[in-house]
């Protein structure tokens, strides 16, 4: 089932509230986005770390409502 | 085997193991390809392991890595990334020195 920016947006939100995110739909279809997450969280954690956080904020739909959310984290 | 010990075998015996969806020759994703593609560019040795053929293994490695998506590479043992980390780690040349500073390039 597709997952719409705004939901992709309210969760990570709701784990990393400093976040910003900006998200795009890749292809018009509400099932392939990239996107930017910037967080005070992700200083001083190496990219992995920091991708964790996001997916675990995606409370397991990624890899599975979320087919494919390409991701770039930085620090803030 | 349990499938924890399959994996652990394969990072062990393997310098550089990537768990992927289909095989380095034809694979199965645009990740998978991708990941593929920058270490058939870097002219470095790899396994690809399909995980499409082995369901077990399919849920395994995202538990054993703790990573919910694959393509997932290790190198040496250690996890590395997915497909986002590796690209961006290409990109700015980090991938290419931790395989030289590991003699595997």
């Amino acid at each position: 089932m597709p997952l719409p920016i705004n939901e992709i947006k309210k969760l990570i939100k709701e784990s990393i509230p400093d976040a910003t995110i900006e998200i795009k739909d890749l292809m018009g279809d509400n099932n392939h986005y990239s996107a930017t997450v910037k967080s005070k969280l992700f200083n001083n954690l190496n990219k992995i770390e920091q991708h964790k956080l996001v997916y675990k904020s995606l409370k397991g739909k990624m890899g599975n409502e979320l087919h494919a959310l390409s991701l770039i984290t930085e620090g803030k | 085997m349990e499938i924890k010990d399959k994996i652990n075998n394969a990072i062990n015996e393997n310098d550089i193991c990537l768990f992927m969806k289909g095989t380095p020759d034809s694979p199965q994703c645009g990740f998978s390809m991708a990941v593929t593609n920058i270490l058939k560019h870097l002219n470095v040795k790899f396994k690809g392991i399909n995980v499409l053929e082995d369901e077990n293994l399919r849920q395994g490695i995202k538990e054993f890595s703790d990573w919910p998506t694959i393509p997932q590479l290790y190198i040496k043992g250690e996890f590395i990334g997915g497909c986002d980390i590796v690209k961006e780690m290409f990109e700015n040349g980090e991938l290419k020195k931790i395989f030289q500073d590991k003699n595997l390039i």
